[in-house]
Order: structure tokens, then sequence, then C-alpha cells
């Protein structure tokens, strides 16, 4: 059914103009295990795409196969194809390394180094070899990631030292520092307060007309207020498994104010979560 | 007694803990502060022993038998500066070696470069090491170390003598094959501790690094190492303190000849060595005097640990307290 969807929204897979990261992700296995089926969500270049879903629908792991995250899992393996800009980012001569330089992440606890603030932003930046003007590189990240104003008299202070809001910012202002084209949110603001939140969803309606965008959230109401197209996923324990799939993929609007699935209207009218 | 009794239904089971349960529970408070006590006071004790059983030393010899480089029992000259010297000297070099091979070890152990049953193995043959009683090392250095190594010894010695690491030629027992027996047994110790903290990064640090497109090296060199830094700085004291009291096989492996060398290849002595060959047949000044030494040897261990712990936690504020 979902593959139907993706299908229509997307005619014959041909990418449509737009698409950055084209996903078609038939059946995902971690060992024996089959955690995600049919789950196509080509992402748009320029827009926020939300996937959301009860806990356990696959959403993340969908996400972290995008870069190839998932690499570090045992036992991994997919079948489909994840397409980066035409190119197959699973094709047999691409460096997982690579593709992570360009379609960069942000996890869901913040996570900075033990290491200075500037450190922190400038890690990505040495990866690459960068040898342009390292501090002006570091304040723009910090200042499109909105925390620049609050650590800029105390760079040589330790990540770990700010609040939990502020830690989050600087690993976006991280992520961002190199440019990557694509920036994937695996649930950013989930261990974070409201007034958090409300500033990171600020920060990622000012990012998006410079990046690509895919957010995992388990808040549905952070995906009206963000995110262009939705995706929602679920859990299919019909075969005695935990399987996620693609339910629905539309415009934001579309999923929830008239979804064409009946499991979506139930999920979204809070029946089950 | 119980003050919630009106709080009680008739199928409520909820009650207060009975005499039963408060006594055992005291019981046990006061058993772990005893125990925790008993450590302590055996400490205070030895040293207490110890101490006074070199204060007649301490009286005649004064702080010159530290810097004094004789041992002659016959003329009661006594002096450890060369014993101090060996101490720190073997231990500083096995401390390299097995720093070195410890750390890379743990890496290997816990990065996900074999497979985790595999990696399980491999930890226990490592750990096996700590179990081999230190006479069995001391022969093995004798019987292969030793001569094992003497054909490049002599060649550097031959080739290098100039500089003053190779500078006397390797005759049998000597610092460079007591340096390499202790620090194949200090790493364990090192291995094992670096494992832990290696182990205790958390796994949103490791993805934050791989996410940014860090190759493997990348992501243990500058994220993961750094990060359990405080860790493996323990494991490195650890290592060293055991080295420094390490007695059996470097009695038999370091050639108990005082002198003060750079010479990686020229005998050499250790306060602790010195302490197990000379009581036997120690006279009574000489007891003493031996009394001074293993002061010595211990405020030695105990400064280095003092030392330790107090740049970890140093460096521990300074990092924003880990978390």
């Amino acid at each position: 059914m979902s593959a139907v969807l993706a299908n229509a929204l997307n005619p014959m897979g041909s990418p449509a103009a737009g698409v950055v990261i084209d996903c078609r992700l038939d059946k995902i296995f971690y060992g024996d295990f089959l955690a995600v089926r049919d789950s196509h969500v080509p992402i748009q270049k320029g827009q926020i795409t939300g996937f959301i879903g009860p806990s356990g629908c696959g959403k993340s792991t969908v996400l972290r196969s995008l870069n190839r995250m998932n690499d570090l899992v045992r036992g991994f393996r997919f079948d489909g194809h994840v397409h980066f800009h035409g190119q197959d980012v699973y094709g047999a001569n691409v460096d997982p390394v690579v593709v992570r330089r360009y379609i960069g992440m942000v996890f869901q606890q913040p996570n900075p180094f033990a290491m200075s603030i500037y450190d922190n932003v400038a890690f990505g930046l040495k990866l690459n070899r960068f040898k342009g003007d390292m501090d002006e590189r570091v304040e723009k990240a910090l200042r499109k990631a909105a925390i620049w104003d609050e650590v800029k008299d105390k760079l040589k202070n330790s990540g770990l030292s700010l609040s939990g809001g502020q830690q989050q910012r600087l690993c976006i202002a991280r992520a961002i520092a190199t440019e990557p084209s694509v920036v994937l949110m695996d649930e950013p603001c989930s261990a974070l307060d409201p007034i958090a939140t409300r500033k990171i969803e600020e920060l990622m309606l000012e990012l998006k007309t410079k990046y690509t965008i895919a957010l995992v959230t388990h808040n549905m109401q952070q995906a009206t207020r963000v995110a262009d197209k939705t995706a929602f996923f679920s859990v299919d324990i019909s075969k005695g498994g935990r399987t996620g799939y693609l339910v629905e993929l539309g415009d934001t609007r579309q999923i929830f104010e008239d979804p064409r699935e009946e499991l979506t209207k139930q999920y979204i009218s809070g029946e089950f979560s | 007694m119980n003050m919630f009794e009106q709080a009680r239904s008739a199928d409520s089971v909820s009650g207060p803990p009975s005499k039963g349960d408060y006594f055992f529970d005291r019981a046990f408070q006061w058993l772990a502060k005893a125990f925790a006590w008993a450590i302590l006071a055996v400490v205070a004790a030895l040293l207490l022993e110890v101490g006074s059983k070199a204060i007649p030393a301490i009286k005649d010899y004064h702080i010159g038998f530290l810097t004094s480089t004789t041992w002659d029992a016959n003329k009661d000259q006594f002096g450890i500066l060369p014993e101090i010297w060996g101490t720190l000297y073997s231990s500083f070099l096995a401390l390299i070696i097995a720093g070195f091979f410890g750390v890379m070890m743990a890496i290997f152990l816990t990065q996900d470069f074999l497979p985790p049953r595999l990696a399980a193995i491999f930890r226990i043959i490592v750990e096996l090491l700590a179990a081999i009683p230190s006479v069995v090392y001391g022969l093995w250095g004798i019987f292969v170390v030793i001569p094992a190594i003497r054909p490049l010894a002599n060649w550097l010695n031959e080739t290098f003598g100039m500089i003053p690491f190779f500078s006397t030629s390797l005759s049998g027992p000597g610092m460079l094959p007591a340096a390499l027996v202790l620090a194949i047994m200090v790493l364990p110790t090192i291995a094992a501790v670096s494992q832990d903290a290696l182990r205790l990064v958390p796994y949103r640090i490791k993805e934050a690094a791989y996410g940014l497109g860090a190759t493997r090296w990348e992501a243990i060199l500058r994220v993961m190492l750094p990060t359990a830094s405080t860790g493996i700085f323990g494991a490195l004291v650890l290592g060293f303190g055991r080295a420094l009291g390490e007695t059996m096989a470097l009695a038999m492996l370091v050639g108990n000849s005082n002198q003060i060398s750079l010479s990686l290849f020229s005998p050499a002595n250790t306060l602790a060595a010195l302490l197990a060959l000379n009581f036997p047949e120690a006279g009574e000044t000489e007891v003493k005097v031996l009394m001074y030494a293993a002061l010595v040897l211990m405020l030695i261990t105990l400064a280095v640990n003092v030392a330790g712990t107090a740049i970890m936690t140093m460096t521990n504020k300074q990092a924003g307290g880990g978390r």
C-alpha cells in the first residue's frame, strides 16, 4: 500500500526534480530480524521532511540508513537502494565516511565531545582539512545555530559545561559547520525542555533555506509546526515480529487534515501512540 | 507503633519493616563501615610498624641515606640512591612499553575490530598474564628473554655505543631484560583498566564522531582516546605503581648491582630487589637500614598514587565534570 503511495508521489521511481535523497528501502534486517519494510521516502531539496509514528516503527532506522550510520550496527543489511544526488550511497566503491561528510546528523541525546566549544565546532572542519579562516567558519556555524551570543565569550570552555539545550544547538553548529547539503535530525528535541525545543524548531525553519532536513520526531505537533512533508510510519505485529513500515507520505497539511489511510487518521487523532 | 495503621484497608499488606529487618539493616551498615575502617587501620599499622623500626636507621643515616651510593654491611655504610634510580628507571621503561601496548590492546579489544566473542577470548588471555607467578616470569626472563635480546643488545652497543642508552654490553641480567619482563607483568593491569575507560565512553559520543564523517582511526584518536584519557591515565598510574613494587622477577633479572647508569644493558638494582635479597642474611643494623629503605619504597609508591589521583581529579574538573 505504502509503496503505491510513494510511487504516486514520485512516479516511475525516477527521482523527481528536487529530490535530494531517493530512499527506497524494501526491507531492513538486523541479523534475521526484519526491522522495516516497504519504506520509500524521497527527501525533497530545501524542505523539512518529518518522520512520525509510534515507537518501534522504524523511523529512526530509516533515517540512519540514509547516511549509513546503520553500518555501525552488527548484522545490518537491507534490500532496496538509497540514492543521493543520483549516486548510490551503498555502492560497492562508496566509503560510508564520505557519505557522512555530505549528509550531517544531529542525534537524540546532545553529544558534544569532551573538548572546548570551539574545538567541537572545528572538529568537522579539521577532518575535512579545511585550510581557510577557521575562526570565521566556527563563528558562522555558531551564529546559524543561534547560540553564538551565549558562548562567544567562553569558546575555550568545555562543550559539556553548557545546558542541554545549548549542547544540542552546539551539536547542530558542529553538524552544519562543514556546510553539508543534508542534515538528518533524529528526535533532536526529545531530551530538551519546551523553551529549548522552541529555539531548535525556529532554528530548523531558519536552516531549511540552506539545507535539506530530514527530521524524526515522536511529537506530532512538532511535525505540524516545522515539516513540509510528513511520513507516517507504523508497526506491523501481524507476523509475530515487530516490523516498521511507511503507511502514508504527503504534504504535512494533507497528512494531518485529510489523511488517506485509516491508520494515519487514528494515530493523529491520538487513538494510539 | 505504626502511625499509618488507619491508612490500612482490609486487604492491604502494607506495613513497616520488622524488628529483624531493621536489625539486619543496621548490622550490614555497621559491617561495611567496620571493613572500610579496617583497611585504613591495616595501612596505618604497616606504616607505623615499618616506620618505627626504621627510626634508628633514620637517626643514624639521616637524609644522606637517600643520596649515598655505597652499600657495605661490613663497614656499616649504607645508601640507596642506585636502588631509587633503578626502581624509577625500570618502572618508567616498563611503563613506556606496557603503556603503548596496553592502550593499543585496549583499542583493539573495544573498538569493534573483532567479533565480540573473539574479543572476549583475547581479553581472557591478556588477563591470564596476570595469573602467572612472578618467579616464573623471572625464570622465563633468564632463560628466554636474556639470550634472545643479547645479540641485538651487543650489536647496538658496538654500533651506537656513544649513545648513553647503549653504552655498555649486555652480559646477562640487566636493566632492559628486567624492564621488558616488568612490562609484560603490568600489561594486564594497563590493558584492563584502559579497556574499562574506553568502554565507559558513551555510545552517543562514538556516533557523533562517525556521524561527522570521521574515519575509524580519526574517531579513535581524536575522540575516543581523549574522552577516555582520564581513565587511561589512571591505568598508567596503576601500572606504574605495580611496577615500582614488583620484586621477585626483578631480583632475578636486574643484576643486583649498585650502579647508576642510563645504559639499558647495564646491571642495576631496585629497592624491592634489595629488600628481598638482603633481608635473609641481614645483621641487626642492616635490618633497621632495610626498614628505612622499605619506608622509602612505600612513600614513593604512595606519592605516585596520590599525584596520579590529584592530576585525574584536576583534569576531570576542567572537562566540566565529565558528564
